[in-house]
């Protein structure tokens, strides 16, 4: 994968899109095969890589949110700033609203996640991952537990970040979104990378027989 | 009337006396509460073996023969000598202390996996986790059952009259026999122990409010 690229990871529901995505951060722990982040083998159990900082520089946001409920939106996005990366806390704030503001939500600072719709949360969620200054960002299907209405102002913050040269990897069910925004589509089966191609390519012109189907049913 | 009027110093004497082992013993009692809980589940099977092997013994037991056991059973190895209201203090603790590891392993576990993962994707380490994401959760969840504990402790700490302690119930004992007004004493450290349970219980329900999840 190339730095500033977008890929995005599509296939029917238990295909092991989820899992392979959090292998790449090592929420599940890796029975087989490496992971590679600039050139440093992070599965190798031989050098004694700290998942923790490797963690920091790749943001994850996930399909049912994960706010910490009992923190502000704005102490959600700084705890990881104030706790890991010792910023000061006037510092971390700033950055929080300027991040705030990007996804739209600036006048939500104080209110709880309680308090705020799915889409709201999700948008949070982004901010609080790229609070950490991440390097590459993960979604772990970042629309599925969202009501339709709320899916177009998630993704419209995705498209912005991808235009910005985020790096990305999106697992999701947005056939429109894999097309529009990613460089590279790859589509996953059984638990295996059935075929990966340009987005244009897999969808235009698929390959193989199971992702044909697989088109067809979701086009 | 007078007669409790008469009584009354020397019960708030004996009331002094519960509070403060009770303050003391609750306050250990919960710090073991925690690290038992956290050991309870830790990675590690020995530790967690330890810690299922403390809890069971406790709750297994009667807290007199337990009291008994410290008082009476440790002091007569010779080995060292605690006085009984050390001995009330450490019994009242270790009891408490079983209960809360409990109520604490159970608040942790009924925090969401995705707030662990949220915030180990965000580069916490497993402490900084529990410190900073689970355990301020479960705390909030476990308040109820830990007024619950509290109050039970608070009601145990009674039973240290019978090694001498000069608590409230042993100060009533001491003046219904003196008055031979049995009834009219053990109501008034009744109502004693009555109004200080429900001072505690406004305070837990204060305290409930104020860091209640939005």
């Amino acid at each position: 994968m190339q730095e500033k690229e977008v890929i995005c990871v599509i296939g029917p529901s238990g295909s092991g899109k989820s899992t392979f995505l959090r292998c790449l951060n090592l929420l599940e722990e890796v029975t087989g095969g490496e992971v590679v982040i600039n050139g440093h083998d992070i599965t190798d159990p031989k050098r004694k890589i700290n998942i923790n900082k490797v963690r920091q520089e790749v943001g994850m946001v996930f399909q049912h949110f994960n706010l910490f409920p009992h923190k502000t939106v704005l102490e959600n996005i700084t705890l990881g700033p104030i706790k890991i990366r010792a910023t000061d806390k006037a510092e971390a704030g700033r950055l929080a609203i300027e991040l705030l503001d990007k996804v739209g939500l600036k006048e939500k600072a104080n209110s709880y996640p309680g308090e705020l719709s799915g889409g709201q949360k999700q948008r949070v969620a982004i901010a609080r991952a790229l609070a950490m200054n991440p390097k590459i960002m993960l979604f772990d299907e970042p629309t599925s537990a969202l009501d339709p209405e709320m899916v177009g102002d998630v993704l419209e913050v995705m498209k912005q970040l991808a235009k910005e040269g985020m790096t990305m990897v999106v697992v999701t069910h947005e056939m429109g979104f894999a097309r529009e925004v990613g460089d590279r589509v790859i589509f996953m089966d059984g638990g295996y990378i059935v075929e990966e191609n340009e987005p244009n390519e897999l969808f235009g012109n698929p390959q193989h027989e199971r992702t044909k189907a697989f088109l067809s049913k979701v086009l | 009337m007078d007669i409790i009027v008469a009584a009354l110093p020397l019960l708030l004497k004996g009331l002094q006396v519960t509070l403060y082992i009770f303050v003391i013993a609750i306050i250990l009692g919960f710090l073991i509460g925690l690290v038992v809980a956290l050991l309870r589940l830790a990675p590690i099977k020995i530790l967690n073996w330890i810690a299922k092997v403390y809890v069971d013994a406790i709750r297994g037991t009667p807290f007199i023969v337990q009291l008994f056991f410290i008082y009476f059973g440790v002091n007569s190895l010779n080995l060292i000598s605690l006085d009984s209201t050390t001995a009330g203090i450490i019994t009242v603790a270790i009891n408490a202390g079983a209960y809360f590891a409990e109520i604490i392993r159970a608040g942790i576990q009924s925090i969401d996996k995705g707030q662990t993962e949220a915030a180990r994707s965000i580069g916490f380490t497993g402490t900084q986790t529990m410190r900073y994401v689970v355990l301020p959760q479960a705390f909030r969840r476990m308040l109820p059952t830990i007024t619950n504990q509290s109050i039970i402790s608070l009601k145990d700490t009674s039973l240290l009259s019978v090694i001498g302690i000069a608590d409230l119930t042993q100060q009533g004992q001491i003046q219904a026999s003196a008055t031979f007004e049995a009834f009219k004493i053990w109501l008034a450290v009744g109502v004693i122990y009555f109004i200080i349970i429900y001072l505690l219980t406004l305070i837990a329900n204060f305290i409930e409010r104020r860091v209640q999840v939005r």
